[in-house]
């Protein structure tokens, strides 16, 4: 990489103490992005993502034990004091949840939720906070901003809730976004025009994103890196091209294929990934995939794979038996 | 623990009886009172203590000696003894008064829940006027109508009593009646006299227990409150309100000659409170699932 | 909606007539007569029997009742035979006095509740929590006179901070009147908080586990503005009607507080007619004050209609 990493994220574990025992929701997990870079982050639900996207942000919840390092723009996240990571939060370092109708207040209006974030970040005045916020708005693509301003987020229909959503994300003019499922809960048409909004903004503000998804095909062509988890740790990371081109997980494999192709024949089956994904607080000896794996062996059952590199240093991947000549998917 | 129940009943109070933790060492102390104030009151003819309506008057508002373990009063009386006497009318119509709401108001309860209809409306509305009084406004002026006494304090403070009992059972027979095993009685051509007290009653027994208790807490309040004004247990008979009421006067002097029954009762209703809060967790019918 | 405000408003008229016939009824019973009461040591047999003659107290008792309901009807709720005034002349001068006590009471239960209840939200669990809500409970067992010899003791007696009792009216001196109210509304207030507090502290804890506080948070803003601006705002619904109904249920609850710090409002009104067996204005004030009660508790009534629609349609 040739710029310096925005986030770079240190062998983080967080532990969740449950009356079941402990849940290791995240299992050491390394990764680094840099200025102006997307990162995909995709994997199953319960695969740890979420928690760490809120392992970032220090907004894991209390019984939530961390280890590891978040170095963020120079600075380690999980040891700054509070009044300093507040000031960051909202600022230089920016989320989107996946729900916009239970991320925003109902009780606020859109325009104090937007006002607020500029006053408290940018120390604005409030007409001045009032412009910039109708601004915002527009840049998001929603009509009328000035009448958007005074009303709740129940006037607004799934897709526009979202886009206050980035706005509200984006009005600090943040070095790194984290979007975790931002389209997750809207409608499929939406979808697309909000993740274009997404590559767009970033783009043009030369940000770093990281997007979070369970969903292959929103990271095709959307992201310049992806790296795929399971069970709590990172599997398979590459840039895209290289994944979708040749992956080496049988993981990813296994997604891929799920995928279900408009040009595929009337009936054939939904290649789903047999079984479920382990109960994390009942770890796995081993790799962690190998019961659904078709390529699975002794070996995988009794040791856990390291991340290694394959033919380059950016594509790495964690199996014991590697797919080395994939068919491959055009991303 | 995550969230509380939210529920507006006027009688439920912030709980610390934890649901999982629930006869705890709080539960077991309160008990320990109560079976203590039981004992003193129901013995105090057995104990060695000094007469409590001799009056010494040179030894008014004497502090604790020998002779007087707890001092005396304004006339002289032996204090421990007026606690213990005075617990004797405060539980006595603290427990007889509930009685009545107890019997009358879970009957009506029952009845109502069982046959539903126009009786059930009818009953709730009769309630609804006892309700509309504020409950010591109605006792003052009863007794200042008909005479204080104590029984006419134990009879007024029952029948305020009742519509709340009313509600307790009424609910309980509400969400008991359409349970199986009622249906299946009634199949089997059980006649409603025999429903209502082999099914229906031993299952709506235990919530009225638990709010019993919680009554027994109120009703000595109430009473204490009335006789503290001097309108509810006649004089000379005193009971733990108008030894406050008295001991109102010496404040500047010994104030412990209110605050020795203000701290008798505040333990003694606590408790009840405790106890019956405990049953009324224990039992709370949206915790079992038939 | 209207046809249910029209239900109930319906249902009010049985309540209101059984509710007079109630207070007649216990009237009527007393034993030995009001002719005697009023005269006193002057009663001789004819004076008796005229004064009965007079006041229609010879008539059989159910053209009594009616008649006595025509005048209440017409706004006459009686005349007091000891101090001539008229029972509605009487109440109209206490009655500001009891709503001023209400008022400041429940005033006192937010100031005490409100603050301890977002404490406890936010350290749910801790031994924080744990202690004031214990303490929430503790207090629900200590009735209004209990706290009124306490704090007569320690202000009045003790610290000589604040008047024991009296009263000063508001227009004369209003800080004088401030200071008299301290006392009678902090007792109150005592036996008020814990409920206030305890449908706060839970309505927070399920907002703050929302997404929209983790939002907020992430948004970096400052925390005393997530918790009053972003957690307390939409967990006060509840909190606000049952401030409400408190304020209503107060209604009868003012006598023993006002007794004790010699306030001049309904309740003591209530009980010098009782001392004085001025039976006239003992019997209207319970009317006025039950028909009030009645009042209070149809309008909460509604007040709970409106927010929860389940109840318009009878499901509740």
């Amino acid at each position: 990489m040739t710029e310096s990493a925005v986030l770079s994220v240190e062998d983080v574990a967080v532990d969740l103490p449950t009356p079941r025992g402990n849940l290791r929701a995240v299992d050491h997990v390394d990764l680094t992005i840099g200025a102006g870079r997307t990162l995909g982050i995709v994997g199953e639900s319960g695969c740890g993502k979420t928690m760490l996207s809120r392992a970032i942000l220090q907004l894991l919840p209390k019984r939530a034990k961390l280890s590891g390092r978040v170095m963020f723009d120079g600075q380690d996240l999980v040891h700054l004091d509070p009044e300093r990571l507040r000031k960051l939060r909202g600022r230089s370092l920016a989320v989107v949840f996946q729900d916009p109708m239970t991320s925003l207040n109902p009780v606020l209006t859109i325009g104090t939720q937007l006002i607020e974030t500029l006053q408290e970040h940018l120390e604005l005045d409030s007409h001045a906070a009032k412009r910039r916020s109708a601004e915002l708005l527009a840049a998001v693509g929603i009509p009328a901003p000035e009448q958007r301003l005074t009303q709740y987020p129940h006037h607004l229909s799934g897709g526009m809730r979202q886009r206050v959503a980035i706005a509200i994300a984006l009005s600090c003019e943040p070095k790194l976004l984290i979007a975790d499922e931002p389209t997750t809960a809207l409608d499929v048409t939406i979808q697309a025009q909000i993740l274009d909004l997404l590559s767009r903004e970033q783009r043009r503000r030369h940000m770093a994103m990281i997007l979070i998804t369970h969903d292959l095909g929103v990271v095709a062509g959307r992201t310049d890196e992806v790296a795929v988890m399971y069970a709590g740790r990172v599997v398979e990371r590459a840039p895209t091209p290289a994944l979708f081109k040749k992956m080496h997980m049988p993981y990813t494999e296994a997604l891929l294929a799920a995928i279900p192709k408009i040009d595929a024949a009337p009936h054939t089956h939904l290649a789903a990934i047999s079984g479920r994904p382990p109960d994390p607080t009942r770890p796995i000896q081993g790799c962690s995939f190998s019961p659904r794996c078709r390529y699975a062996s002794g070996l995988c059952l009794r040791e856990k794979p390291l991340l290694t590199a394959a033919e380059s240093l950016d594509h790495q991947f964690a199996c014991f038996h590697p797919i080395l000549a994939p068919a491959g998917v055009d991303a | 623990m995550a969230t509380l129940e939210l529920s507006i009943d006027e009688d439920v109070a912030v709980s610390p009886v934890a649901r999982t933790r629930r006869l705890g060492p709080l539960f077991w102390a309160a008990v320990v009172w109560m079976v203590v104030v039981f004992a003193a009151a129901a013995l105090a003819n057995l104990l060695p203590l000094p007469s409590p309506t001799d009056m010494d008057m040179l030894e008014r508002r004497a502090p604790a000696s020998a002779l007087h373990w707890l001092g005396t009063d304004g006339l002289g009386r032996d204090e421990l003894a007026r606690l213990i006497y005075g617990a004797r009318i405060s539980l006595t119509v603290g427990l007889c008064a509930p009685v009545i709401g107890l019997t009358i108001g879970g009957a009506l309860g029952i009845l109502a829940g069982y046959f539903r209809g126009r009786f059930e409306s009818l009953i709730v509305g009769s309630m609804d006027v006892l309700l509309a009084f504020p409950p010591l406004i109605l006792a003052l002026a009863v007794t200042a109508y008909l005479g204080q006494s104590l029984l006419n304090l134990t009879c007024i403070l029952g029948v305020l009593g009742i519509p709340a009992f009313m509600r307790v059972a009424r609910a309980a027979t509400l969400t008991l009646a359409r349970r199986e095993f009622v249906i299946a009685a009634q199949a089997l051509g059980a006649t409603h006299a025999r429903i209502l007290l082999r099914e229906l009653l031993p299952n709506v027994f235990l919530p009225l227990l638990a709010f019993f208790l919680l009554g027994v807490a109120v009703t000595i309040v109430v009473e204490g409150a009335l006789s503290f004004l001097g309108l509810g247990v006649p004089p000379p008979i005193s009971s733990w309100g108008s030894m406050i009421g008295e001991g109102r006067e010496s404040l500047e002097i010994a104030p412990r000659l209110a605050f020795l029954p203000a701290i008798t009762m505040f333990l003694t209703v606590l408790s009840f409170n405790l106890v019956g809060d405990a049953l009324k967790a224990l039992t709370d019918p949206r915790q079992s699932a038939l | 909606m209207a046809g249910f405000v029209a239900r109930r408003l319906l249902y009010l008229v049985p309540v209101l007539v059984a509710v007079s016939l109630l207070t007649f009824l216990i009237a009527s019973l007393l034993p030995g007569d009001l002719a005697y009461v009023i005269l006193g040591d002057q009663a001789t047999p004819e004076k008796v029997a005229a004064l009965r003659h007079d006041m229609g107290l010879d008539q059989p008792i159910w053209w009594r009742y009616v008649s006595w309901l025509g005048h209440v009807i017409e706004g006459d709720f009686g005349r007091s035979f000891r101090t001539g005034q008229t029972v509605l002349q009487a109440v109209a001068e206490r009655l500001p006095v009891s709503f001023e006590l209400m008022l400041l009471a429940e005033f006192g239960a937010l100031v005490i509740g409100i603050p301890l209840a977002i404490a406890c939200a936010v350290r749910s669990g801790s031994a924080f929590d744990r202690f004031m809500t214990g303490t929430a409970f503790g207090m629900l067992s200590v009735p209004a006179f209990l706290s009124a010899i306490l704090l007569i003791y320690l202000f009045a007696v003790e610290l000589r901070w604040l008047p024991a009792t009296g009263y000063v009216p508001f227009a004369e001196d209003p800080v004088g009147n401030l200071r008299c109210f301290v006392l009678p509304a902090l007792t109150l207030a005592l036996g008020e908080w814990p409920v206030l507090m305890r449908v706060l502290r839970s309505d927070m804890i399920t907002t703050l586990q929302e997404d929209f506080i983790a939002m907020a948070r992430a948004k970096g803003l400052k925390p005393s503005r997530i918790l009053l601006v972003h957690a307390l705002k939409p967990s006060s619904l509840t909190l606000v009607t049952v401030t409400g109904i408190n304020i209503g249920r107060l209604i009868g609850g003012t006598v023993i507080v006002e007794s004790i710090f010699a306030l001049p409002g309904i309740g003591r009104l209530l009980l010098g007619a009782i001392y004085t067996r001025d039976l006239v204005i003992l019997q209207g004030v319970v009317l006025v004050v039950a028909f009030g009660y009645v009042l209070m508790n149809f309008i909460v009534d509604m007040l709970y209609a409106v927010l929860d629609p389940r109840i318009r349609h009878g499901h509740a």
